[in-house]
């Protein structure tokens, strides 16, 4: 089950930039939450900090809480452990060309040391069953490289990937904006489907998308949050002047 | 715009695309001519070989050791075996430290100053001279040993295949793109299993082509065995004790004023390529079964 996250006095800097500047929001658990926001705003470094997946950039440095449910990941955990319960997707599907697209979805655990069959098998099944995949590719499961499927079926792949290694949360850094349109609202459906299970943030730079998948949204600019609310919120009455601007269009 | 500019245009055009055709040809003329030239020498060495060689090639020079002087027949059966231990001795040396070596310098010790030192001193290690290398094995251990080895000689030239590995190793391993590392950490998979089982599988067949190419260069090396593995006229597979390699053998029959020993010699040579080749096809085949449909 997915669980909030609770984010509290951020920051994050590359060197001496400063990218993400004093962020508190509340994510609510088994929803989506969009983010939006002109590129560089920091919505990107915002997500790799919800799994630490910015310390693997040597200059990236970040102060502050974030408690995902019960859990403080900058003081209780170790990056892998909390990487393992904070899945990612990345803009550009990244299956692991070399493997068939089982091993691509059982990698997680495989490389963790799980090895039952069996129990791989059910959870393969079932996490291409989830990512609305498993019909188009069981036939070639071991067959066909990850990186042999198309751009969709790929970030599918890639959502398959993360999802079986049971996730709370899930994070996807714009998932859709290097597919076309069908792949696009695949990607869509699958976020509202997912959303029952798990918490997921997502960002975008398609304002139609985070009406379309989200309960929340959150603007970001030149690395602070300007608001965050219900979409519904955002879209038709944001109480911030530059969220008005951004989403009419003015600027971004 | 009047007919006769319109005439000058289209005629300028005309030219144009003319002068564009004949740029095409000329360009893809001169790449034909480059291939023909790289491809050239390797047939011409080849064809050159089997018309010396060939008609010495018989059952007897795969399973007969050398005549005495004097006495015609006799084989290279010992030299085979030789090269052959030798070369697991060397690629038992050479490619786990070449590897290992690489993946350093691409994964963990990128930036530090111990990776500079490392890259420097292994392109510094492929530019000194084989019989330098021989010169210093023979130094390193066959002087305190007292004695030639085969141990000796595979030490040699298995040093002489690290910088080749360990080079290309880590050209490969930085060839993969940065967004499959993330993944794998992204999985929650700890760095050292990440870059064991993805980065270093992804870039697998580059650096099997890097192994390949050292194995390739030493098999064919006769400087460094000289002063190590010193040659041997009889049978032995002791590890300590004076070993046959197939260049050292060519090398000394080529040398010798008896016309018998130098057709034995063109066979040898024929043999040595053969061998390499089929080597090398053998550990490409052999890598390339497990490969996926559609994997890049």
């Amino acid at each position: 089950m997915g669980v909030g996250i609770e984010v509290i006095n951020l920051n994050a800097w590359y060197g001496t930039n400063h990218s993400l500047q004093d962020i508190n929001l509340n994510i609510p658990g088994n929803h989506a939450t969009a983010l939006i926001g002109p590129s560089g705003c920091g919505k990107s470094t915002f997500v790799r900090c919800l799994n630490r997946m910015h310390e693997t950039n040597p200059v990236a440095r970040v102060t502050g809480t974030v408690r995902i449910g019960d859990l403080d990941i900058y003081q209780d955990a170790k990056p892998v452990e909390i990487r393992r319960r904070v899945g990612m997707v990345f803009q550009r599907p990244n299956p692991f060309p070399t493997m068939s697209i089982y091993d691509n979805v059982a990698a997680g655990l495989k490389l963790n040391g799980y090895s039952n069959h069996r129990v791989l098998d059910e959870i393969v099944e079932k996490s291409l069953k989830n990512s609305a995949l498993w019909d188009e590719v069981k036939d070639d499961l071991k067959k066909k490289s990850g990186a042999s499927l198309s751009g969709g079926q790929q970030q599918r792949l890639c959502i398959a990937r993360a999802l079986a290694v049971d996730p709370e949360v899930l994070l996807m850094d714009e998932p859709a904006s290097a597919l076309d349109p069908v792949s696009t609202s695949k990607i869509e459906d699958l976020i509202f489907q997912l959303k029952s299970q798990y918490t997921i943030v997502i960002v975008t730079h398609n304002m139609q998308q985070a009406a379309r998948v989200a309960e929340k949204t959150g603007f970001f600019l030149n690395g602070r949050m300007v608001e965050f609310d219900s979409t519904h919120k955002i879209f038709t009455n944001p109480s911030d002047k530059r969220t008005e601007d951004y989403i009419t269009g003015r600027f971004g | 715009m009047g007919l006769g500019e319109l005439r000058v245009k289209v005629e300028r055009n005309r030219l144009r695309s003319f002068l564009r055709e004949q740029t095409d040809r000329l360009v893809t003329g001169l790449a034909i001519l480059a291939t023909l030239l790289v491809v050239a020498p390797l047939v011409a060495i080849f064809v050159y070989l089997v018309f010396k060689g060939a008609s010495s090639l018989n059952v007897s020079f795969f399973t007969q050791n050398p005549k005495p002087v004097g006495e015609s027949g006799g084989g290279m059966a010992n030299a085979i075996a030789g090269s052959g231990i030798l070369l697991g001795i060397a690629s038992l040396i050479g490619i786990p430290v070449g590897i290992g070596g690489g993946i350093f310098l691409a994964e963990f010790g990128r930036g530090t100053k111990l990776a500079d030192a490392v890259r420097f001193t292994a392109d510094v290690l492929n530019g000194v001279p084989s019989i330098v290398m021989g010169i210093a094995i023979y130094a390193l251990i066959v002087v305190p040993q007292g004695h030639f080895s085969a141990f000796a000689g595979g030490v040699a030239l298995g040093i002489m295949m690290i910088p080749t590995v360990c080079r290309t190793t880590e050209e490969m391993l930085l060839m993969v793109p940065h967004a499959v590392r993330e993944a794998a950490l992204a999985l929650g998979v700890p760095n050292w299993r990440s870059v064991l089982s993805i980065t270093v599988k992804t870039a697998s067949p580059g650096i099997i082509t890097g192994c390949m190419l050292a194995f390739a260069r030493v098999a064919g090396e006769t400087a460094p065995l000289i002063f190590t593995a010193l040659g041997n006229t009889y049978w032995s597979t002791n590890l300590n004790r004076e070993i046959a390699a197939l260049p050292l053998q060519i090398w000394i029959y080529a040398q010798s004023p008896y016309d018998d020993w130098h057709r034995l010699a063109w066979a040898g040579a024929l043999v040595l390529i053969i061998l390499i080749v089929t080597a090398v096809s053998l550990v490409r085949y052999v890598t390339s079964r497990g490969v996926l449909k559609g994997a890049s």
